[in-house]
C-alpha cells in the first residue's frame, strides 16, 4: 500500500517535486475513491439509465425479442386504468398521511418540549414505530383492525357504534392504510422537529414576553411558528416523499386489493414488473414514479437548503 | 399567569401526551397479549388483555418451527452485515478523498454523488433483478444485498463530516510517512466514529425492515430475511392464526426494538439522518 503513499518531499529524479506531488494525490484519490466509482456506475448510473431506456421498448423477462417501441409505454400507460387508480390512489394516501403525521407530529413536539418530566419516556414511546419492523407491526395492526375479532371493533361495539371492515371494505381501506402509516410516521416527524424547536433562541420567548404576547398561543404564532418555517418545510416534503413510497403495509395487508382500492404507484410497478414480467411497461411507470419522486426531492433539497441558511 | 392555571395547563398536557402513548402503545400491547393467548379466546373478541389460558409456548414453537425462524433471523444478521460493511469499506475512502485530497475529477464525482441521493432503489430494481435473474443469482445473499452495496448517502454523509475535521492532523500523518490508506484506517476512522455509529445504525434499521427488494430476488424461505420470511409464514400457514402470527411478529420485531430501547440516542440520531436522505 506505500505505492500510494504521498511523498512528502519530491521524489528524486522527478522534473519537478510539486508536480509529482500533485499526479501522486490525483492517484491516491482515484484509487480511494475508485470503488466507490465502480459501483456508483454500476449499481445507480447504469441501472438508471437501463429503466430509462427498457421503457422504450416492449421488453418482457422470459420472452427472447426486444423492440424499440418508441412513447408507446408511456401512450399506454395513459389509457391504464390501473395506473390512473393507483397514481389517485397514492395520491389520497399521500393528501391524508401528510398534513396528520406532520400536525400530530409537531402537536407531539411542542407538547412533549414543554413539559419537564417524562420527557424520554413520551419521546420514546412515539418514536417505537419508527424503528419496528413494519411488515410485523401492519399485521398486529391487521389484527387490531379485523372486522370482527378486532380490539378495535370490540371497543367500537363496546360504545354502540358497528365498526366497518377496516382493510377488506373499498371505501375504508386506503384511510385505514393511511392512519397505520400516521401511526408510523409520527416519531420521526416529531424528533425532527424536537430538533428545529431546540433551537429557537429562549431570548425569543423572553423577548416576546415583554413585548406584547402573554399566552402560549401568542407565543407560539408570534416565535415559535415563524421560527420553525424551514424545519416544518422539511419535514413536510420528506412525509410527502415517504408517503409516496408507501408499499410495505399495501404489500402485507391489502395487495391492492379490495377491488384496486388500495392499489399504489410502488405496488402497481412491483406487480407489472416482478409477477407479470413486463419489464419495458413497469420501467415506463418507474420512470414516471421517479419523476414525481425527483420533482419532491428538489423541492426537498431547497428546504433542506433554507434550513441551514436559517439557523 | 397563576400557578392554578399552569397546573391546569400542565394536566392538560400530560392527559393529552398520556392518551397518544396509549394509541402508539397499544399495537404492541395487544401483539405481546395476543401472543400468549390460545385460538378460541382470540376469537371470542374479547378485549382482555391477560388469557385465561396461556397458549405463549404453543404460540412460539409454532412461531419457531412453522418456519426456520432461526434461520430468517440469522438470514437478516447476515444480509445487513454484508451491506453494512461494504458500504462502509466502499464509502469511506472515497470520502476521505473527496473530502481531503484535491484530484481531477473529485467536483464531477461529487455531482454524480448528489445526483445519485435521488435515486431510490425502487427506480434501479428492474435493470438490476433482470441482470440478476440472467446471471442466475436470484434467492442467494448477494442478491439481497448486491444493490445496496454502494450507499451514496453514506458518502455524502461521512463526506461532511470530514470536511469538518481539522488538516493538520492529517498533514502531520503525512509527514510521519504514512500512506493515505493508512491516514484512512489510522487517523480517519478512530475520528469518525460518530459518524460512522450513526451511519450504521442507519443502514441496519433501514435493511432489516426492507420488504421492498427481497420480495424481488427472493422466493425461497429459507433465505429469506425477517419481514419477507413474516409474509411466508402468515400465507403458507397462519392466516388467522393469530396467536402463532403475533408470537412470530413479537420474535421479528424484538431485535431491533431492544436495540433502540439500550441506545436511544444514538438510535434517533442515526435514524434522523435520514431527514438527509429522503
Amino acid at each position: 500500500m506505500d505505492s500510494i503513499a504521498l511523498p512528502a518531499s519530491g521524489r528524486a529524479g522527478a522534473s519537478d517535486p510539486a508536480a509529482a506531488a500533485r499526479r501522486s494525490e490525483t492517484l491516491a484519490g482515484w484509487r480511494l475513491a475508485g470503488p466507490a466509482v465502480a459501483l456508483l456506475a454500476l449499481l445507480i448510473l447504469m441501472p438508471t439509465i437501463a429503466v430509462v431506456t427498457l421503457s422504450l421498448t416492449d421488453f418482457e423477462l422470459g420472452y427472447d425479442g426486444i423492440r424499440f417501441v418508441g412513447f408507446d409505454n408511456y401512450i399506454e400507460l395513459l389509457g391504464d386504468r390501473t395506473f390512473l387508480i393507483s397514481l389517485g390512489n397514492t395520491l389520497t394516501y399521500t393528501l391524508i398521511v401528510t398534513p396528520l403525521s406532520v400536525l400530530i407530529g409537531l402537536g407531539a413536539a411542542l407538547l412533549i418540549e414543554a413539559e419537564v418530566r417524562g420527557r424520554a419516556l413520551f419521546r420514546t414511546i412515539y418514536f417505537l414505530p419508527v424503528v419496528s419492523l413494519l411488515v410485523a407491526m401492519a399485521t398486529v395492526w391487521q389484527y387490531l383492525l379485523h372486522p370482527t375479532i378486532g380490539p378495535v371493533n370490540a371497543l367500537l361495539r363496546f360504545i354502540g357504534i358497528a365498526g366497518p371492515n377496516w382493510l377488506g371494505g373499498s371505501d375504508t381501506v386506503l384511510l385505514s392504510l393511511a392512519l397505520i402509516g400516521v401511526w408510523q410516521a409520527v416519531g420521526f416527524n416529531m424528533v425532527l422537529f424536537l430538533a428545529g424547536l431546540t433551537a429557537i433562541p429562549r431570548e425569543l420567548y423572553a423577548a416576546a414576553e415583554v413585548d406584547r404576547a402573554a399566552t402560549a398561543w401568542d407565543r407560539f404564532w408570534l416565535v415559535t411558528w415563524p421560527m420553525l418555517g424551514p424545519t416544518t418545510l422539511f419535514v413536510v416534503t420528506i412525509s410527502v416523499i415517504n408517503a409516496v413510497k408507501v408499499f410495505e403495509t399495501v404489500s402485507t395487508l391489502t395487495q391492492g386489493g379490495p377491488n384496486r382500492a388500495s392499489e399504489v404507484l410502488l405496488w402497481t410497478i412491483y406487480q407489472e414488473g416482478f409477477v407479470y414480467l413486463r419489464v419495458g411497461y413497469a420501467s415506463a411507470m418507474t420512470v414516471v414514479f421517479l419523476a414525481i419522486l425527483m420533482a419532491l426531492m428538489m423541492l426537498q433539497y431547497r428546504a433542506l437548503d433554507r434550513r441551514v441558511h436559517y439557523t | 399567569m397563576t400557578t392554578r392555571a399552569w397546573n391546569t395547563a400542565r394536566a392538560l398536557r400530560l392527559v393529552i401526551l398520556s392518551i397518544g402513548a396509549l394509541v402508539f402503545l397499544a399495537p404492541y400491547v395487544w401483539m405481546l397479549s395476543t401472543a400468549t393467548k390460545p385460538r378460541e379466546e382470540i376469537f371470542s373478541s374479547s378485549l382482555a388483555l391477560i388469557p385465561h389460558q396461556w397458549a405463549a409456548v404453543e404460540n412460539f414453537s409454532k412461531a419457531f418451527t412453522r418456519v426456520p425462524m432461526l434461520q430468517l433471523l440469522m438470514n437478516g444478521v447476515i444480509v445487513c452485515t454484508i451491506i453494512l460493511v461494504v458500504q462502509i469499506l466502499v464509502a469511506l475512502p472515497c470520502a476521505y478523498a473527496l473530502a481531503k485530497l484535491r484530484f481531477p475529477g473529485a467536483r464531477a464525482l461529487i455531482a454524480a454523488i448528489m445526483l445519485g441521493l435521488l435515486v431510490p432503489i425502487h427506480a434501479t430494481a428492474l435493470p438490476i433483478y433482470v441482470a440478476l435473474s440472467g446471471a442466475g443469482v436470484l434467492n442467494t445473499y448477494f442478491a439481497l444485498a448486491a444493490p445496496f452495496l454502494i450507499s451514496v448517502f453514506g458518502v455524502f454523509l461521512f463526506l461532511q463530516f470530514f470536511r469538518a475535521m481539522p488538516d493538520d492532523l492529517i498533514n502531520a500523518a503525512r509527514l510521519d510517512g504514512m500512506s493515505e490508506l493508512g491516514i484512512v484506517l489510522r487517523v480517519i476512522v478512530p475520528n469518525a466514529w460518530p459518524a460512522i455509529t450513526a451511519f450504521s445504525i442507519f443502514s441496519v434499521v433501514a435493511h432489516w425492515n426492507d420488504l421492498f427488494w427481497p420480495q424481488i430476488v427472493v422466493t425461497e424461505t429459507a433465505m429469506a430475511p425477517p419481514p419477507l420470511g413474516l409474509i411466508f409464514f402468515r400465507a403458507a400457514e397462519a392466516g388467522d392464526d393469530y396467536g402463532a402470527l403475533m408470537a412470530a411478529t413479537v420474535v421479528v420485531t424484538m431485535p431491533l426494538l431492544v436495540a433502540f430501547l439500550l441506545a436511544q440516542r444514538r438510535f434517533i440520531e442515526g435514524i434522523t439522518l435520514t431527514g438527509l436522505k429522503g
